[in-house]
């Protein structure tokens, strides 16, 4: 199975009481922009920063390209988009995407043209040379995205990628993310806006640390027999409640 | 490789932080600067002291110009001070001098102190001096009477020996008139002996310094110590609050999301803020040689090396810190805790003159070691030899910290 990116197995996890993930199961293939959804606080980032190695999981397993994580190495073939911008801002743009760039070892010659890629794609080119203390929130979420396409890795997570981007540059970075897709990509994407999740090729709901339901979203609409995402979303989330009740 | 990336970062952030580079740099020569007009200038500190009936011979004596002297009617002596603000009270009853310290100030009670005591020294001594002086006189009329003898007989003996020399010489017995010329030689000899023996010795002091000179003052002994701890404050202020901001705003999350290994990031940060703590050190360093004419015995190398061993330590150290903090202001709070205490052991205090408890306390203190190491090579000139075990500890200090901070990592990543 060469082919999926990320292979994740009945992943659980607890901070003190509190049960973050619970039995999680994930299965990325190549070429797939996989949507997590669900309120915050529902352990999205957990089940993220488990996939990259970064928190240690109580049970199960992850793995990424063929490899049990957390593994160091591999971390270089992951794009990853954090939630907050975690941004060098007495840096300019150019420093921060050069930085990240030395660290993902992309090699030297390779580096300007990538600098220039990435920028062009979350349409920074022009500011490159500005100090991210001057950026606006959208400029800063943009740099987050170019810096975790900087190495052009095969997988990319990101975590609520289009926060505070407006609508016609979240237009411009959806097209780009299916392109990308269309090169063989994955993608794996966090979001709470409804209309995001319709443009995922296949969604994860999670709520409570729980995966409430999976499968495309026509396939979702189609079980909850309701005409968006956001109407499974808040059906599945009634049932969930209704569930525990009855426990 | 991704070291130096690290180290790159950390320098172009320093660089365009004019202020905290400022800070750096500048602060130390400022302090230093104070330190010196502080402790170079010796000036008098003066006490005032109330006297009440007290006999005029021994006020001349006790004011000099470390104490004024102000007299007052009370024998009162606890009002008069409360009264007046003195530092001390004295009164006689016939020859029994009492004194009342305030004691507000330790330094004003011992100048007193010290004034009374040689103003008594110096009264004994006038009153030994006049005695001795009637003994003399004496003595020189004595002196006298008898050189007037003495002179009056070798008077008479050159003579007799010269007129002898005369005959023999007529005769031309040269042998004889030789011996005869040797014997007048030692007469008129003994007489000039004899007038020398009577004058005094009087003794005059030349003093030597092993380590400074005359003008060697606190400053000088200090500053080495200071030179210290500087570094070790500055480098341990702005790593760790450097590092702290790194983990608020999550670039160290970040940073930990691509292959970069943990100890590559700590190395990063030892480096690039290592060479910001060497130009600190290179900069106060000369400054104080240049400036204040530091006398440096030792070797300028080993000042350098035993500073930059000391920043190393500190970095590590902020870093460390780091970690129990959450915000600047909770790293602001360990410096009274972490940083102030090792001022003391620094070698302001000697620390062989300490409780065992606190000896002990000292030896836990990296400054311990660094201050002691750089005021050997500055005022005696200790060599590596000397000195190599304080900077095989503050290695030890540094490895051990280091290993803590790589495995401290873990928090924010398993691998």
């Amino acid at each position: 199975m060469a082919t999926d990116y990320v292979i994740a197995k009945q992943v659980s996890k607890h901070f003190g009481h509190q049960q973050v993930l619970n039995q999680i199961d994930l299965t990325l293939p190549a070429g797939m922009i996989y949507g997590l959804i669900g309120p915050s606080g529902a352990g999205k980032t957990t089940l993220i920063k488990s996939i990259l190695g970064m928190e240690a999981v109580d049970s199960g397993t992850v793995k990424v390209m063929d490899t049990v994580m957390p593994n160091r190495a591999v971390m270089a073939q992951v794009g990853y988009m954090a939630q907050s911008d975690a941004l060098y801002e007495t840096l300019t743009a150019r420093e921060n995407l050069t930085l990240f760039g030395q660290l993902m070892s992309v090699p030297k010659i390779k580096l300007a043209q990538m600098i220039d890629y990435a920028a062009g794609l979350v349409d920074l080119t022009s500011q490159l040379d500005k100090r991210v203390s001057g950026y606006s929130g959208g400029m800063k979420r943009r740099l987050s995205l170019a810096i975790a396409l900087i190495q052009d890795p095969q997988l990319l997570i990101l975590d609520e990628p289009t926060v505070g981007i407006d609508p016609e540059l979240r237009q411009q970075i959806w097209t780009e993310l299916n392109k990308l897709k269309d090169t063989g990509k994955s993608m794996l994407v966090t979001t709470h806006v409804m209309d995001e999740a319709e443009r995922c090729d296949y969604l994860m709901l999670i709520r409570h640390g729980i995966a409430l339901a999976e499968g495309t979203p026509a396939a979702l609409k189609q079980q909850y027999a309701v005409d968006t995402i956001e109407q499974v979303f808040l059906k599945a989330g009634r049932m969930q409640d209704a569930n525990d009740g009855n426990r | 490789m991704r070291t130096m990336a690290i180290v790159r970062r950390v320098f172009k952030q320093m660089l365009r932080d004019k202020r905290t580079l400022a800070l750096m740099f500048l602060a130390p020569l400022l302090i230093m600067t104070l330190m010196y007009f502080l402790f170079q200038n010796n000036t008098t500190q003066v006490a005032s002291l109330g006297v009440h009936h007290v006999d005029q011979s021994v006020v001349n004596v006790i004011d000099t110009k470390n104490v004024t002297i102000h007299h007052y009617d009370s024998s009162q002596a606890r009002k008069m001070i409360k009264q007046h603000d003195l530092d001390g009270y004295l009164t006689q009853k016939n020859g029994q001098l009492t004194i009342t310290y305030s004691n507000s100030n330790p330094t004003n009670t011992s100048l007193i102190k010290a004034s009374l005591q040689s103003g008594l020294v110096k009264l004994k001594m006038k009153t030994l001096v006049t005695v001795t002086k009637k003994q003399r006189a004496a003595l020189e009329s004595q002196q006298a009477a008898l050189k007037k003898l003495t002179a009056a007989q070798t008077q008479a003996t050159v003579t007799k020996l010269k007129t002898a020399i005369a005959q023999a010489q007529a005769r031309g017995d040269q042998a004889t008139a030789e011996k005869l010329q040797k014997q007048l030689k030692q007469a008129t000899a003994t007489t000039s002996s004899s007038t020398q023996s009577a004058k005094a010795t009087s003794y005059t002091t030349k003093s030597h310094y092993i380590y400074g000179s005359s003008d060697s003052t606190f400053f000088e002994n200090f500053s080495p110590a200071f030179l210290g701890f500087f570094v070790f404050f500055f480098v341990f202020l702005i790593s760790g609050v450097s590092l702290l901001n790194e983990r608020t705003t999550g670039t160290l999350s970040r940073l930990l999301a691509t292959p970069i290994r943990r100890s590559e990031i700590i190395m990063g940060y030892l480096i690039g803020y290592g060479g910001f703590a060497i130009i600190q050190t290179v900069l106060t360093v000369v400054f104080t040689i240049v400036v204040f004419k530091i006398h440096l015995v030792g070797s300028i190398w080993l000042v350098f090396l035993t500073n930059l061993l000391l920043a190393l330590v500190a970095l590590t150290l902020g870093i460390f810190i780091s970690t129990f903090t959450n915000s600047e202001f909770q790293m602001i709070q360990f410096i009274p805790l972490i940083v102030v205490p090792q001022i003391f052991f620094a070698g302001l205090v000697p620390v062989d003159g300490m409780a065992s408890w606190l000896q002990a306390i000292a030896h836990i203190m990296p400054l311990y070691y660094g201050a002691n190491a750089l005021t050997a090579v500055v005022t005696k000139g200790a060599g590596l030899g000397d000195i190599g075990v304080n900077l095989l500890i503050l290695v030890g200090f540094m490895v051990v910290l280091t290993m803590l901070n790589i495995v401290g990592m873990k928090r924010y990543r398993k691998v």
